[in-house]
């Protein structure tokens, strides 16, 4: 019998999807566009985003297969019971972060609360800082030596950073040589000063950050809350954790819902003219001139009211607060493809024209045919780039609109929700900083990546720019 | 000239149609009255008898489109959708769920909220074309480089940190202004200062590096190079020649957005508490007060599309080579 039971979330399909879509749109343009593609590989900003990004991805995906843990079974017991609550493998992991939550809050590396309490000694009772439960209990008595323990800690993993970086470097630099042909020395100077067909450097250095970055965080995290503890005593390094597939999927599943509908009403406007033109140019005047939030506002309180008053559709909370975000990427992507179908529209009205595909006209090739075999490769660098160039963009929306109260739900958690709950903390005294910056910091990388990523590659697919 | 306004107000005619009916199916053909009086109502207060006394105090107990049991043209008029939607073609928005009149409201906030959006506006205009000169002047140089990196550094920070950051240092570390509030009269300056000036720094690294863009675009150009040629010293070839060719492009992207200035901006605004139209928009979707909601995206497509028509019409006093027959 098994011990959980899988749990298929709408967003986790449509992210999985997505992700094949991707390696599968990747494959099928390898040939048309390989010349960007290389351009891409040799930018060393380039690759070194994209490992970035990969490793966000990779938290994101790990936060995606869901399961229900099954419940220790009651003496008499024989049916199976499973747990109500929905569980990722990222939660398995993450197991020692998401139960040891402490009262309230609780500054990072912190032995003790933050607020004061009375104590019970035997002195009778006084005001004081009770001590933590998990955080920093492995000290017992001697919270005095903290300092020392975090900072041997860090120096412990700081040289297993370093050396696994080495081994990784090595080894790479044994298998360039081998495959080329060429001594070491040479090919890790190639690597070094970014001569290789491929930005290996880029690569390397992005690990060697990730490594000094993430590998001390690991061996803190056991034993203290790296980043502090928020209101209800939550971990916070677990929260912007949690928030990293949010993003991801709002980010990303938002272009499967726009994608489509841009790339058919775009070159159908733009290849058959006529009165489809004019009623697809009319349907994006009329979206496009509503300003974005109050359309999206709409949408989404209209949508919060189906949902609470239909609440026979939802069997756990989980599932409802997945269809909700679902549903705002599904708003999102309705508002927001009218741009880029613009774009396909304007540059198919360009390429109709060109003697290639009147040929292919003339020869009575199928109009299908045409935009398929003619028509769509030579637009795919521009729904590559407005792919890319899309994705910060709706992760920083993400936050404004969850702040504004017509994002994701509130129990879901997100960096929109994070803000959200700490914004007031910062009129405290003294000051609880640790969630606003721990939210910044993440999401700053995340779409600081992701921009410097969609620089990199407009400049390789941008034909105009060779 | 005005022949050609006119054509525009007529072409701006359909698109306001169909931006009301796509308002209109949203809130009332998606959810019916019934399941938002529900929703209003809370579980605790579901009678049939609540429902229909909520219905008929907000006027929503009529038929959606035809009434068939009135008599001539109130067929038409005495339903939801004459009553909601076609008024709001003459300016009747209704009432909100407080009982106050919308267009009023409308009327005393939009002063607040041009107080804030328009210095920040012109200001962060002047700044950022002025930031942009100087990197498409060095361009290719380290300046250039650093330049554009922190445009992109800038961008990537999210529009709630800058307020968020900014009144924490500013307002309550340094406490050089008020945290929040607004004043009547000149006395407002001291709460507008912050919020202007975090609304400028915000939208720094987008505007700059797009102007910057810009800018580069006609640095290449053949007239560039015939100024240069015979001899205009760079500073005069910038400021006389680009400067004056890519304000036609900077104009399309800033003159849209005039109009919309009056709606002034949701952040800014609730974070301010500054009583203008953003924060009104703010407080009817945390109350969900939809009749609220549904005017100011009928408000809003109004004034987008008249800034479509000024990019429209300002084209031509720029660029002579435009003209509309």
């Amino acid at each position: 019998m098994m011990s959980f039971q899988p749990v298929l979330l709408w967003t986790d399909v449509l992210l999985w999807l997505l992700l094949g879509c991707g390696v599968g749109l990747g494959i099928v343009s390898a040939h048309t566009l390989r010349q960007a593609w290389s351009r891409l590989g040799k930018n060393t900003v380039a690759m070194a985003t994209a490992t970035l990004l990969s490793a966000f991805l990779l938290v994101g995906l790990l936060d995606s297969l869901h399961y229900r843990e099954r419940l220790p079974p009651a003496p008499g017991e024989v049916r199976v019971v499973y747990g109500v609550e929905v569980r990722s493998v990222l939660d398995g992991l993450l197991r020692q972060l998401r139960e040891q939550s402490e009262k309230t809050y609780s500054a990072p590396f912190a032995t003790r609360l933050y607020a004061k309490e009375t104590l019970e000694t035997p002195a009778g009772p006084v005001q004081g800082y009770p001590r933590l439960k998990y955080g920093g209990a492995h000290l017992g008595e001697h919270e005095a030596k903290r300092d020392k323990d975090v900072l041997q800690r860090a120096f412990a993993s700081g040289v297993l950073a370093f050396l696994l970086w080495l081994g990784l470097a090595a080894g790479l630099t044994a298998l360039l040589a081998r495959r080329q042909g060429a001594s070491h020395h040479e090919t890790w100077q190639a690597i070094w000063q970014g001569e290789t067909a491929f930005a290996w450097r880029g690569v390397l250095l992005a690990l060697g950050g990730l490594l000094l970055v993430f590998l001390p965080m690991a061996l803190w995290a056991g034993d203290y809350h790296v980043l502090g503890t928020d209101k209800v005593g939550q971990d916070v390094f677990y929260q912007v954790l949690k928030s990293i597939r949010t993003a991801l999927v709002i980010g990303l599943v938002t272009t499967l819902v726009m994608l489509p509908l841009a790339v058919v009403l775009g070159i159908v406007a733009g290849y058959f003219r006529g009165w489809a033109d004019d009623l697809i140019q009319y349907v994006y005047t009329v979206l496009n001139s509503i300003p974005g939030v109050l359309l999206i506002a709409a949408a989404v309180l209209m949508m919060q009211v189906l949902i609470d008053t239909h609440p026979q559709w939802f069997a756990t909370a989980a599932e409802r607060a997945d269809l909700r975000l679902l549903a705002l990427c599904v708003i999102l992507g309705m508002t927001s493809w009218t741009g880029l179908a613009r774009l396909l529209r304007g540059e198919s009205l360009k390429l109709r024209e060109l003697e290639y595909i009147q040929a292919a006209r003339a020869f009575g090739v199928s109009s299908a045919r045409i935009i398929g075999r003619h028509l769509l490769p030579n637009l795919m660098h521009i729904v590559v780039i407005a792919l890319v160039m899309d994705f910060s963009s709706l992760v920083l929306a993400e936050a404004v609109l969850s702040y504004v109260g017509i994002g994701v739900d509130p129990s879901m958690i997100s960096f929109g929700t994070m803000i959200n709950n700490a914004r007031m903390e910062l009129g405290r005294e003294p000051v609880v900083w640790w969630s606003l910056a721990a939210a910044f910091v993440f999401m700053f990388v995340l779409v600081l990546s992701a921009n410097l990523f969609a620089d990199a590659v407009r400049d390789a697919f941008d034909p105009r720019l060779d | 000239m005005l022949a050609y306004i006119f054509r525009r107000l007529l072409y701006a005619v359909p698109i306001l149609i169909g931006v009301n009916l796509l308002t209109f199916a949203l809130f009332f053909v998606v959810n019916t009255p019934d399941d938002m009086a529900r929703m209003q109502l809370g579980v605790k207060h579901v009678t049939p008898e609540a429902i229909q006394k909520w219905k008929a105090e907000r006027g929503y107990d009529r038929p959606l489109f035809w009434n068939p049991e009135a008599a001539g043209l109130a067929r038409a008029t005495d339903t939801i959708f004459f009553d909601k939607s076609v008024r709001m073609f003459v300016g009747d928005f209704g009432r909100a769920e407080d009982g106050r009149d919308i267009a009023r409201e409308i009327r005393t906030r939009m002063g607040p909220s041009l107080a804030i959006a328009l210095p920040t506006f012109l200001l962060g205009l002047c700044v950022s074309i002025s930031l942009a000169l100087i990197l498409a002047f060095f361009r290719a140089s380290a300046l250039d480089f650093w330049g554009v990196v922190s445009c992109v550094a800038l961008m990537s920070i999210s529009g709630l940190f800058y307020i968020i950051g900014g009144q924490y240092l500013v307002a309550k570390v340094w406490k050089l202004v008020p945290i929040s509030g607004f004043g009547e009269g000149l006395d407002a300056w001291r709460f507008l200062v912050l919020p202007v000036l975090i609304g400028v720094v915000a939208g720094l690294g987008s505007s700059t590096r797009w102007y910057r863009t810009l800018f580069l675009e006609e640095v290449n150009k053949d007239y560039v190079r015939t100024a240069r040629a015979k001899g205009l010293p760079e500073t005069r070839v910038f400021f006389r020649h680009i400067l004056k060719n890519a304000m036609i492009p900077i104009l399309t992207g800033v003159v849209v957005v005039i109009p919309l200035l009056f709606m002034g901006s949701l952040l800014t605004e609730s974070f301010f508490g500054i009583p203008g139209l953003g924060s009104y928009t703010i407080d009817a979707i945390n109350a969900q007060d939809f009749a609220v909601v549904r005017s100011m995206v009928f408000i809003g497509s109004v004034l987008y599309i008249v800034g479509l028509m000024l990019t429209d019409i300002s084209y031509t006093l720029v660029d002579p080579r435009i003209r509309f027959e």
